[in-house]
């Protein structure tokens, strides 16, 4: 089967202009709904208990509040289905230091009365923990760019580096939007998707790049419009359909792979969806708005390779012992 | 031409090295080495612990004490106003001159890491530096083997007790069937289990109940509340011993056939204990445990042997626990929680399904989708897939590496990608049949042009992947360490291994048959 038979370069380039407002566009909602409503922590990062119970039956989530609401400590706490609705989850900020009677059991013996049901998890944060960990995901999250940023400008040119650390911050950003738009709770998990897309985006980036980095060694024309036109249309047909195999994976993760991570599968959805957009569309312009120059590239290409033809003529000359 | 080329050996290999190493994860037999579980996967309780250790140091400076006593009244030196300060230093005041010498010596020699400043008669002994951080050390090096061997006792299986950082513990027990279990278990843990045998305040106790906290205290003396009455005890603080003395406890029953621990000190605290009861016949001494006392018997006489008995209305269980407890000895220093994860079996069974299925349908997809499009290709590459999972399965068995939730998301995701190598390499090797080239030629090429593209995009994924396992905690760990796996046995499943199933196939691959074996139109080619 073939989809994306190469026939001639689509024009890519000529459309950078309303792209790039798109992205602008969507940088700038996202941005304005991370700062403006911000992120909705989960107690990973705020510290806090979360308590998910199964009941036999349709959870009675009315009754759960009024029983939790017995107990003043617990003001202020959440109650919501969690997937199905024989299951709730339990949310309070408050946690507690105490290994004996902690606030699960607690609130085991609050809901005694609410009908038959299995506490299935507790999990409590300590604010300090929590702080800890949004500390080391943020620091995570820097080192991983910087270590990409590193390997790039070493394999390829500084400036494909910028551009595909650029196209990065643009899908993370994006995703980090859709996460606050949807009101996402940002636990561990999150981060890690995060950091996947972090990943993916940028192996979509690279898989074009290496193929501008041959364009410029191997097409005849100077222009770096028509060489970036060509190359992103050639992997045109890979970047989308590896796009489409893990889009579909994920779904399917995010369909039958249960509630649990179905905040971690959203985010991938949305970062497989931005990335494989930011890869042809917006990674490249970015690379001849800093000017990338093909002349000069090619000039230091041939310099390196005249520079190992004598090298490799040395070591011949060394060999046969004329040296 | 060869067809039997060193990369489908290679291949051959590893396929087979997967699948023998992956079978005693697969089947979950008794022997060989396989992936564990994680605690999200098959229940179990996960916490990371803080430790009070000033505590630690507060109780080391109270034995000192009890020590200071003990010597003294050993040696004849007679003393008075023997204090703790505030939790940090002991004072006292020697009533003879000529002790001083004497005092000096012994105290020198029988309290190591101490400082110990004079005024005249008046003495004070306080920890050295270095003394506070080893005490401080020993009581989270104790703390986790106390963890330990309780957990040890209790009978479950293969807990994990571990110091973490500077001060953490981290506790992990898996396989808790209740919450009511877990919550006997965090209780076991928590159980301070600081038993003391103290003398009471006969001259005073009378007054006990209206006396105030620091009128006791001006006095030496504690006041503890019996534990089932709540009845008011006046002690006196420095005990005549403590847990730290005792070899073994047994839970036994009582005359009334009621539960009760019977516990038998060494040899020191079995002569401290007959001393202290020689001298104290018609007095009362009580047994505290955890600062509640349990019971206040009277002594009748000289007590030998070092055979003591706490009673107090336990219930079985409580009993059997609370042994465990004393026997693994007193935690010096309190723990609290700092974080706490637990997930019940059915949830982890749960999560196990539904993981297990989206595995299941996006391997399914995405190999019908291969087949489809590339047609033998297709199939090439599949084949690289499903070594890729056994693969993974094979290193994490033999790393006995932990599965979690997220790390099976991991697994999912590298299906995904996994096939990415293959779909840049059958486009390339299209493209250049599509120019006209022989299809030998095609695919060299092909594999040599998609190359650096597969590789440089592994490496930046694996940056991150890396970040993420350097950074991560738990589960998340999981998550990095299979995409780690993943991507790095997909370099030698998707490029090595289909790349030699091509050689060896490529006598049979029929020029004219380019949509069979490729996926492309026959036009395309020459």
């Amino acid at each position: 089967m073939e989809v994306f038979k190469y026939k001639k370069p689509l024009s890519l380039m000529g459309m950078s202009k309303r792209f790039g407002f798109l992205s602008l566009t969507l940088l700038i909602i996202s941005l304005g709904l991370i700062m403006t409503k911000g992120f909705n922590y989960g107690i990973d990062f705020a510290g806090g208990t979360l308590i998910q119970v199964k009941y036999d039956e349709k959870a009675p989530i009315v009754k759960i509040r009024e029983a939790i609401n017995t107990e003043k400590s617990y003001e202020g706490a959440s109650v919501t289905f969690f997937g199905a609705e024989d299951e709730v989850v339990i949310r309070t900020k408050t946690s507690s230091k105490a290994l004996g009677l902690d606030i699960g059991d607690q609130m085991r013996t609050l809901l005694k009365d609410t009908g038959n049901f299995e506490v299935r998890r507790v999990d409590m944060v300590g604010a300090k923990v929590g702080s800890e960990l949004r500390e080391k995901g943020l620091m995570a999250m820097v080192l991983a760019i910087i270590g990409i940023l590193i390997y790039v400008s070493f394999r390829f040119e500084w400036r494909f580096a910028i551009a595909s650390v650029m196209a990065l911050v643009h899908d993370v950003t994006i995703a980090m939007g859709m996460i606050v738009l949807f009101r996402i709770e940002v636990n561990l998990d999150i981060l890690a998707a995060l950091l996947t897309i972090l990943g993916y985006s940028l192996n979509d980036t690279i898989i074009v790049f290496d193929r501008i980095r041959e364009g410029v060694r191997t097409i005849k024309d100077p222009k770096l419009e028509t060489i970036i036109n060509e190359s992103v249309t050639r992997t045109l047909s890979r970047t989308t359909l590896t796009s489409l195999t893990t889009f579909f994976v994920v779904l399917t993760l995010y369909l039958f792979g249960g509630e649990i991570i179905n905040g971690f599968s959203f985010t991938l959805l949305v970062g497989i969806i931005v990335g494989t957009y930011s890869s042809i569309f917006v990674a490249s312009p970015i690379l001849m708005w800093l000017g990338f120059s093909v002349s000069s590239f090619r000039e230091k290409e041939a310099q390196k390779l005249k520079r190992e033809k004598e090298k490799e003529k040395m070591r011949a000359m060394y060999e046969k012992g004329t040296l | 031409m060869k067809t039997l080329n060193f990369r489908v050996v290679l291949f051959a290999f590893a396929l087979i090295f997967g699948i023998v190493f992956s079978i005693p994860s697969l089947t979950q037999s008794e022997s060989g080495k396989k992936i564990t579980l994680g605690l999200d996967l098959q229940g179990g309780l996960y916490m990371l612990l803080g430790v009070k250790s000033e505590v630690a140091i507060e109780s080391r400076i109270k034995s000192m004490a009890a020590s200071v006593k003990y010597i003294f009244d050993d040696e004849d030196i007679i003393f008075d106003e023997l204090r703790m300060v505030d939790g940090e230093k002991i004072t006292f005041e020697l009533l003879d001159n000529d002790d001083v010498v004497k005092a000096k010596e012994l105290l020198k020699k029988e309290l190591e890491g101490t400082l110990i400043a004079e005024n005249g008669l008046k003495f004070s002994v306080t920890m050295t530096e270095e003394e506070v951080v080893r005490t401080q050390q020993s009581a989270i090096k104790q703390a986790v083997e106390t963890i330990r061997g309780r957990l040890n006792e209790f009978g479950l299986a293969e807990p994990t007790v571990a110091k973490q950082g500077e001060d953490k513990i981290l506790v992990e027990v898996p396989g808790i069937k209740t919450q009511e279990d877990e919550q006997r278990i965090r209780e076991l843990i928590a159980r301070a289990a600081h038993l003391q045998l103290m003398a009471v305040d006969e001259d005073r106790n009378t007054r006990v109940e209206t006396m105030s906290l620091d009128e006791a205290k001006s006095y030496g003396d504690v006041i503890l509340p019996d534990v089932n009455t709540g009845e008011k005890y006046l002690l006196r603080s420095i005990p005549v011993l403590d847990g730290s003395m005792l070899t073994d406890a047994k839970v036994g029953f009582d005359e009334g056939n009621q539960p009760v621990i019977n516990f038998v000190l060494n040899g020191q605290g079995a002569k401290i204990f007959g001393d202290f009861t020689a001298v104290s016949v018609g007095k009362r001494m009580a047994v505290v445990l955890d600062n509640k006392v349990y019971s206040a018997p009277n002594i009748r006489e000289r007590i030998g042997g070092g055979r003591v008995q706490i009673s107090g209305s336990f219930t079985i269980e409580e009993a059997h626990d609370l042994a465990i407890a004393l026997r693994s000895g007193a935690l010096l220093a309190p723990v609290y929680v700092m974080e706490k994860r637990s997930v019940g079996p059915s949830l982890g069974a749960d999560s196990i399904k539904a993981s297990s299925l989206a595995l299941a349908l996006g391997f399914i997809m995405v190999v019908i989708f291969m087949v489809i499009y590339y047609g033998m290709g297709g199939v090439v590459a599949n084949i690289a897939l499903i070594g890729n999972l056994f693969l993974i399965l094979a290193i994490m068995s033999l790393f006995g590496a932990t599965l979690t939730l997220p790390g099976m998301a991991g697994i999912v995701l590298t299906v995904g990608m996994a096939v990415d190598a293959n779909v840049i390499i059958s486009e390339r090797i299209r493209e250049l049949l599509y120019a006209g080239k022989s299809v030998a030629k095609s695919i060299e090429d092909g594999y040599k042009n998609a190359f650096t593209a597969i590789w440089d995009a592994n490496v930046t994924t694996l940056i991150a992947a890396t970040v993420l396992f350097a950074y991560g905690t738990g589960a998340i760990k999981g998550f990095a360490l299979t995409m780690s796996i993943g991507i790095m046995a997909s370099m030698l499943t998707a490029i090595v291994g289909t790349h030699g199933i091509y050689q060896w196939l490529l006598p049979r691959i029929d020029k004219n048959k380019l949509g069979f074996w490729f996926g492309i139109k026959r036009e395309g080619g020459k």
